[in-house]
């Protein structure tokens, strides 16, 4: 095994690029590490992207939007103020990764690019409307979160294509988001079904939504029937009620050893909508 | 064995002094079986059966052998032929011999000079399988044209007809079952299932392991019992035992899962092959795949009531498997199946059935939890129906001292009326509950053990005192056994130190098991320090120039016993001590015997939980565990057991459990989906410590580390029903088989 350490996204994909065997970048480790550990894999060349410049920074832009580079932790998400207040939602997705041991470590961009259905925080993402730079051989792109997962374990990057950032539009007035999963046990588990609420109100009317579900088909799903039942109303029980249902309909799951098909189904509606409702009070409530 | 039991006046007993193995735990100075080296030493990986069954027909180790640095390889043609019984079975789960039972069954090993090397060269060992059809449900197992894992292997008691692959069959009972349920005036029968757990110790399995050509060898290893390591090692090896040294490291939780051997006679037979010693740490994997998780059960219960709530008669039938080998714990499940009561009819039927599945091992008084799981849920059914008070009707039910126990025996001094007294009186029986809260109760027993025991104690020559016990120190025995011999001695508790002996130090002593440490060590320890104070006394009495009659052992000195013994003051054992050498030579004590004044403990469980009914998600507010310590010789460490074993059960109860796909391959095995609670998922579980004394002891202890993990799996599903409205008679009672029968239910 060969590992890396290069000092610009370009070169690591360069790196990547030029390799015939197994690579993996190494952002936080948390997946890469314990899957060697478990003999699942074994990449010939190891690209640690942490000493690339930048890779540790959270920038508020300009124009409002959050950048965080591919190697900030999820607890520098946790203790960031005012990404806290902008996107709680996404930050609390980030949070429920882990324990404090794995906070330290593990990043977005790694939770993204493992390609786990169930992973938790790529729902708020793709519901804030998150997007990710990605530098390939072919040059840089723009590319949305939900555009990435191609299935569990996979993902659309082309051979030598990496992350550097992801990208938080802003957040503008009186928007909400939130993010809810089931486990059986109160932590250190995966999500069985995750859910993430992201919505803009005009008084009490929502104006405009996004739902995204976690751990119910092969990718995440943006669950567009879900979202038009939050548009237009005032988050009353009939719009709760389509909401649900919404929900429950776009879930493709599979029965394994850890949920069944019904209670996927099930449970999906029920998150959707008390995720909603707490996204609701957000936008209503802190702008 | 007729003791002096003492019961009140204690000094030192029943205090809570720092435990003596604490500071070495807690800075990681502590060695446990993976933190012991050799030099020259090897790693030793272990190649595992991908299949449920099946042929090997051929293994071809070429390629490993082929690679530098790998030293060994070792298959069932390195180990002896011809043994019987017990040994056969724990030499077969160790190495497969002509079929892969389980998936997980070793099948070859491989030792190199590194472990990345160890493992590189185990995946190059080609094994060569015919596929077998193969079962893993006990009810399954039993059907016509389920595959038999091994034909003929049935002994004497399987009536005819049965499949092969019922290994035992028992049945046993007292009193007219048919008068006693026609004499009820509510009868109710009901089927239960529970799956397999493991015991989740955090450590696992290690050791290091050194055998020459010449027969002779050492170990260092992680086990609850080195006699039992020594014996069975030697046994699958087919070396003499006293050829063996065993020396026990500091272990990480064995709950009954390391009172047998896995990976220990491999390392031998790889030891001995590349004439080195080998190391060999099993991954967390292999230990859900292939050590010693519990049985799976299917039971059916059957139970006369009347109005009033007087138990009338019970039946209970009883199908365990205990993986592909015999000795699921049917017998224990059973004895414990009614214990708790008095009942004037009962019959036991049980079924000791193989599947594909590893070897079961002990696992918290086995068979237990699962008996009462099934008798607990419907004592607590019936209650519902006759809408009486479910702890009221087992105290007015239970068992007491003279009433003839279910399996036979009548019941010494016993203290489960006790323990319903102290439930129905606590505070937490009476606690106000919120929307989707139900409260449930549970009562169970476990008849603990004594055992071969062999302890001695020896005295320094500034009178303090040197234990040496054989059972390793899982849960703060060295603290308990310091206490015992503070108190017989009458001497500060640090000033005993108390060691685990090696197998070379000491008399046969059976593991750390049976809940029997510190009843049985702690009975040999207190008769072992007693014979010095015997000595003592005698080197007084010839000091002082009278008979040894004339003096006593008090607080630490002898003392001439009254004033006409003579006036002298008294001599400390720091004094004695200090002139041994001239006065006579070393002073030791040795005690060994099998005591069997085991007393058994009963405990009652009360705990409160919450369902939210749209995801079936249970949560345990409150939980309250009332045991009989007999005597609580250090209240911190019974106060551990009681909440451990509630945390085993609530899991056991709630998400733990092994997950066979269609492939009959284990599907969980990391801690990820192999569901133990986290700290987060328990409330701080309360305890209440009730003490009647077991004649049996010197200090009326009864063992404690069983009982408490028998009432959570029926505790819970009795509070489970009471919040949801739903019965679980199946576990685990996860989220998802909850809201499926909130659903079904409407
Ligand atoms: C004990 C434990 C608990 C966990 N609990 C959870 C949980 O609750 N929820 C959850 O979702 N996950 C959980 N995980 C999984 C893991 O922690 C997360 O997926 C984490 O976010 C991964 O981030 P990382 O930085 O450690 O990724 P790494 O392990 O470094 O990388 C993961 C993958 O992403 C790729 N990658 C990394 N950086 C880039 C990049 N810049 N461009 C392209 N590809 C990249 C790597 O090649 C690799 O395939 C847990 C893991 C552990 C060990």
């Amino acid at each position: 095994m060969r590992y890396h350490t290069p000092a610009t996204f370009e070169d690591a994909s360069a790196i990547a690029a030029a390799t015939s065997g197994v690579t993996r970048f190494l952002a936080g480790g948390t997946d890469v590490l314990v899957q060697m550990r478990a003999d699942i894999v074994t990449p010939d060349d190891l690209i640690d992207i942490k000493h690339i410049p930048g890779v540790k920074d959270v920038v508020l832009e300009d124009d409002g939007c959050w950048r965080i580079g591919a190697a900030v932790a999820g607890a520098e998400l946790t203790a960031h103020a005012g990404l806290c207040a902008d996107w709680p939602g996404v930050v609390e997705g980030m949070g429920l990764v882990g324990s404090t041991q794995v906070q330290g470590r593990a990043t977005l961009i790694g939770n993204l690019c493992n390609g786990s259905p169930a992973a938790d925080s790529v729902p708020g993402l793709a519901a804030a409307g998150a997007e990710v730079s990605v530098v390939g051989p072919k040059g840089a792109r723009q590319v949305k979160v939900e555009d990435i997962p191609a299935g569990p374990g996979r993902t659309t990057l082309a051979k030598g294509e990496v992350i550097a950032g992801v990208y938080l539009p802003p957040r503008g007035k009186r928007g909400g988001d939130a993010y809810l999963r089931f486990i059986p046990r109160t932590e250190m588990d995966i999500a069985v079904v995750g859910c993430a609420v992201n919505l803009r109100v005009d008084g009490d009317k929502i104006t405009e939504a996004r739902v995204v579900l976690g751990a119910v088909a092969p990718t995440i799903v943006v669950v567009a029937d879900a979202a038009k039942a939050l548009i237009g109303s005032t988050l009353d029980a009939a719009a709760l009620d389509a909401l649900a249902a919404a929900a429950s309909a776009a879930c493709r799951p599979i029965n394994d050893k850890r949920g069944t098909i019904a209670f996927r189904t099930d449970v999906a509606g029920v998150l959707a909508r008390r995720a909603a409702k707490i996204a609701y009070d957000r936008a209503r409530g802190a702008k | 064995m007729p003791l002096d039991t003492k019961t009140t006046g204690f000094k030192y007993i029943g205090t809570r002094p720092d435990r003596p193995d604490g500071i070495d735990k807690v800075t990681g100075k502590a060695r446990y079986g993976a933190d012991a080296y050799a030099p020259g030493m090897l790693h030793g990986v272990m190649v595992r059966s991908p299949h449920a069954h099946a042929k090997i027909k051929n293994i071809d180790a070429s390629k490993a052998l082929a690679l530098k640095g790998v030293k060994a390889v070792v298959t069932r043609a390195d180990f002896p032929t011809g043994l019987e019984g017990e040994d056969w079975n724990i030499q077969e789960n160790c190495m497969a011999g002509e079929v892969a039972l389980y998936d997980g069954h070793a099948v070859a090993a491989v030792a190199a000079t590194s472990l990345l090397l160890a493992r590189e060269a185990a995946k190059l060992i080609e094994v060569d399988y015919e596929v077998l059809p193969h079962v893993t449900d006990v009810d399954e197992a039993m059907k016509p044209g389920a595959p038999a894992i091994r034909a003929g292997a049935a002994d004497y008691s399987v009536p005819e007809g049965l499949h092969p692959n019922v290994m035992r069959y028992i049945e046993y009972g007292h009193g007219d079952l048919e008068a006693g349920f026609a004499a009820a005036d509510l009868v109710m029968e009901n089927t239960y299932k529970t799956e397999a757990t493991h015991q989740g110790y955090i450590e696992p399995h290690a050791c290091l392991a050194q055998l020459g050509a010449d027969g002779k060898g050492e170990m260092w290893v992680c086990t609850q019992g080195h006699w039992f390591v020594r014996r069975m090692s030697a046994a699958a090896l087919g070396i003499d035992v006293a050829n063996l040294r065993v020396t026990p490291s500091e272990i990480g939780g064995g709950f009954g899962g390391k009172t047998t051997v896995f990976i220990e006679p491999v390392a031998l037979a790889l030891s001995r092959k590349a004439g080195k010693p080998v190391k060999m740490v099993m991954t967390r994997s292999e230990v859900l795949r292939a050590t010693g998780p519990t049985s799976s059960s299917s039971i059916d219960v059957k139970m006369g009531m009347k109005k009033d709530g007087t138990m009338t008669a019970a039946k209970v039938t009883m199908r365990m498997q205990g993986g592909a080998f015999p000795m699921a714990p049917i017998d224990s499940a059973l004895d414990c199946a009614f214990s708790c009561y008095n009942i004037p009819a009962v019959h036991h039927e049980g079924y000791d059935v193989l599947a594909n599945r590893p070897k079961q091992a002990a696992y918290r008084a086995p068979g237990s939890p699962m008996a009462a799981f099934a008798t607990e849920s419907l004592v607590d059914e019936m209650c519902r129906a006759l809408k009486l008070d479910p702890l009221k009707t087992r105290l007015q039910n239970a068992s007491r001292e003279g009433t003839k126990a279910s399996f036979g025996p009548t019941f010494p001094r016993i203290g489960l009326v006790e323990t319903l007294e102290a439930a129905i009186a606590h505070p937490h029986y009476a606690a106000p509950l919120g929307p989707n809260q139900g409260r449930g109760v549970a009562s169970g027993y476990w008849m603990n053990w004594g055992g071969e025991t062999s302890v001695s104690a020896a005295l320094g020559e500034d009178g303090s005192v040197t234990v040496s016990v054989g059972t390793p120190d899982i849960g703060g025995s060295r603290a308990s056994m310091a206490l015992m011999a503070a108190e017989a001695l009458g001497i500060p508790y640090e000033n005993v130190r108390v060691n685990i002996a090696d197998t070379g130090s000491l008399g046969v002593n059976e593991p750390t098991h049976g809940s029997r440490a510190t009843y049985a060590s702690g009975l040999a320890t207190i008769e072992a320090v007693k014979q010095i104070s015997t000595k003592l006394c005698q080197r007084a009495a010839d000091k002082w120039g009278i008979p040894v009659e004339a003096v006593i052992w008090e607080d630490g000195s002898a003392k001439p016993s009254g004033p006409n013994a003579g006036e002298f003051p008294p001599l400390t054992i720091g004094e004695l001590a200090a002139e041994m050498g001239g006065t006579g030579g070393p002073i030791s004590g040795h005690f060994e015997a099998t005591p069997s004044g085991h007393g058994g403990s009963f405990g009652t469980h009360i705990v409160d939980v919450e369902v939210d009914p749209e995801t079936g998600y249970t949560s345990v507010l409150r939980y309250t565990v009332v045991q009989d310590a007999g005597k609580a010789i250090h209240p911190a460490y019974v106060e551990g057991q009681f909440q451990g074993g509630a945390a085993q059960g609530i899991g056991w109860a709630l998400n733990e459990e092994y997950i066979y796909g269609a492939d009959g391959r284990l599907q969980n095995t990391v801690f990820l989906d192999y569901r133990i609670p986290v700290a987060s998922d328990l409330p701080m579980i309360d305890t209440v410590i009730v003490e009647v004394p077991n004649p049996g002891h010197p200090y009326g202890v009864r063992g404690v580390g069983e009982t408490g993990i028998t009432p959570p799996l029926p505790a819970v599903a009795n509070a489970v029903h009471a919040a949801a409205g739903v019965r679980l008679r199946s576990l685990p009672m996860s989220p998802p088989r909850i809201l499926a029968a909130i659903k079904a239910k409407g």
